[in-house]
């Protein structure tokens, strides 16, 4: 698989991360190294194996279904590049 | 006492207890040390007056005969660790100013043992970087020198390491998601534990890839790590991966006794290229445990040469969806804006201002091994590769291995700048770490040897899962038989 500038585009986009056009060529030259690196996994045969998704074997405890934390504005705010009469600010979102 | 800083945890620990020394002298003679090691910019952001009140009240409580396992003892915190009321970067800039309104567990649980917090330790950014060489701070020295060169001190934990090897404090806190302590600990001759994954709450960490991600301490010997690993960990109803079981008392289990236990050489391990030195290493080491009584026995992991590439679909995707909370909304970083830029803009300003170019490569890597199409074949297929790597561990520890041995790194400290153009030659760093994370194993690293140049080797030492305190126990006598006493002259 190669990803070419136009990819390279598109996951940049996905990443919300933006990247200048110029750079763009440098970026799917290292993404094609790193994948490259990655291919390597095609020579395993995983047939029939399990994706891991807990490397300890655990059941997730539970509670009961009750608020226990809150009414702290103040503290979550407190680090808010933009916080106003008690809200995170944003630029507009609708129009 | 004379250059308190030098001292050992249990050494100073025993001083404390005795009346020989208080905790404020301890923490002052750190303090000078960090003052005068600017050089190293290890210490980013400096604690100075929390440090001498924690001390006060640490003096107070061992007077008072109130003595927890940390009690007065000065540490660093590496920058990863969100502390109530001081910064807490991740070494990135986009959290620049970030300032927590609570403490991570790990570190609450510290200083309810009575430590001493001197400051915050640099860091590659969000933990991504083997050299220490991206953090927002600048790159870390290692006090290791032997030309004109600056080396690395390893990464990402590599504030810590160099802190703890130039005696700027009695020990540190690390993190390590592929080899994060066990690596920088190896370059710097320091010792470094990874534990099980699950020992140590993740709460209040700066999550990197949450499934790999685990805390661990930064010492000058077994025992300390020992005693300081003890202090940390434990269950935490906030982070639902943290495992109630009970904590032993590892220290206690320190007997140096490993008569009949079977030692695993992966035969996996033995790289092409590897220097003769690191080879020596290891069958230095193999001798050593067999000297103390241990059986040594050849195995095979054969999935280990694709724990490297699994890491890095696993790590990347899981990062991606990590980060994806700094959009410079709720805190740290926000970009200006341009007149006329909306939502989306201020994301990908923000993002782009805020995040280094490997911590943006990572980010990418993992966006795309997500997104749809390539989900399966990138994503799918590593974490299927990483339930074989698991597999490998289990059918050799049913077979009777009690610990494997492999180097901890596939060379010594190399220079800073040397290593940084090619993102997976850096990444070859932690070729022999990364199984460990990838089986939720605990693995140590112990100083061992010097190379020829003059520095510090280690080898690692890797257990079952829970068995800290047995693998701190073949650590402890791997060792004494090591008898690496050596510390870097002063430059800086």
């Amino acid at each position: 698989m190669s990803i070419d500038e136009r990819t390279a585009a598109r996951v940049a986009k996905l990443a919300r991360i933006k990247v200048e056009p110029e750079a763009l060529p440098v970026l799917a030259a290292e993404f094609n190294t790193i994948l490259g690196f990655i291919e390597q996994l095609e020579e395993v045969d995983v047939e029939g194996v399990e994706p891991m998704t807990s490397v300890t074997p655990q059941r997730l405890k539970r509670r009961d279904d009750v608020v226990t934390d809150g009414d702290q504005q103040g503290a979550v705010l407190t680090n808010a590049p933009d916080a106003r009469e008690g809200f995170f600010a944003v630029p507009k979102v609708v129009e | 006492m004379s250059e308190l800083n030098k001292l050992r945890l249990a050494e100073a620990r025993d001083a404390l207890r005795a009346g020989d020394v208080t905790s404020v002298e301890l923490t002052d003679a750190c303090l000078d040390a960090i003052e005068g090691a600017g050089a190293l910019n290890a210490f980013v952001h400096n604690t100075p007056e929390m440090a001498r009140d924690q001390a006060t009240a640490a003096d107070a409580r061992i007077k008072a005969g109130d003595v927890p396992a940390m009690c007065g003892l000065p540490i660093g915190i590496k920058d990863l660790f969100c502390t109530k009321g001081v910064p807490s970067q991740a070494g990135s800039r986009i959290l620049e100013g970030f300032l927590p309104e609570y403490e991570s567990t790990v570190s609450q649980n510290l200083l309810n043992n009575g430590a001493v917090m001197l400051g915050k330790l640099n860091m590659d950014e969000f933990a991504m970087g083997s050299s220490n060489e991206t953090s927002v701070y600048g790159n870390v020295v290692n006090p290791w020198k032997v030309d004109a060169r600056d080396l690395t001190p390893g990464g990402s934990s590599g504030g810590s390491a160099s802190a703890v090897a130039a005696d700027l404090c009695l020990a540190a806190t690390g993190t390590d998601t592929g080899g994060s302590i066990r690596q920088p600990a190896a370059f710097t001759g320091i010792t470094g534990i990874k534990p099980t994954y699950g020992r140590c709450s993740r709460w209040g960490v700066v999550a990197f890839a949450s499934s790999l991600d685990q805390a661990g301490p930064m010492t000058k010997s077994v025992r300390d790590a020992a005693i300081m690993l003890e202090a940390m960990c434990g269950h935490d109803p906030k982070d639902s991966t943290s495992a109630d079981l009970p904590v032993p008392d590892f220290e206690a289990m320190l007997t140096g006794d490993i008569k009949g236990k079977k030692i695993g050489i992966p035969v996996e391990y033995r790289m092409d290229g590897m220097p003769e030195e690191i080879e020596t290493l290891w069958k230095n080491g193999a001798e050593m445990l067999r000297d103390a009584g241990a059986e040594i026995v050849d195995i095979s992991l054969p999935h280990t040469k694709y724990a490297l590439p699994a890491y890095y679909v696993i790590a990347p995707a899981e990062a991606s969806s990590n980060l994806a909370r700094y959009d410079g909304v709720r805190y740290g970083h926000r970009a200006k804006l341009d007149h006329g830029d909306g939502i989306t803009e201020m994301y990908e300003k923000t993002r782009a201002e805020g995040f280094g170019a490997e911590v943006q490569r990572r980010i990418m890597i993992g966006t795309y091994v997500l997104s749809a199409g390539f989900y399966d074949a990138y994503y799918n297929r590593a974490r299927k590769v990483r339930t074989l790597i698991k597999k490998d561990f289990e059918d050799v520890f049913a077979k009777g291995i009690d610990a494997i041995l492999t180097p901890a790194t596939p060379s010594s400290a190399f220079g800073l700048g040397e290593a940084s153009d090619d993102p997976v030659q850096m990444y070859l760093n932690d070729v022999f770490t990364v199984t460990v994370n990838m089986a939720g194993l605990p693995g140590i690293a112990v100083p061992a040897g010097m190379d020829a140049q003059g520095l510090p080797l280690g080898l690692q030492l890797i257990g079952h899962p829970w068995e800290e305190a047995d693998l701190l126990n073949t650590a402890y006598a791997l060792e004494a038989r090591a008898g690496f006493v050596a510390k870097p002259d002063k430059w800086w």
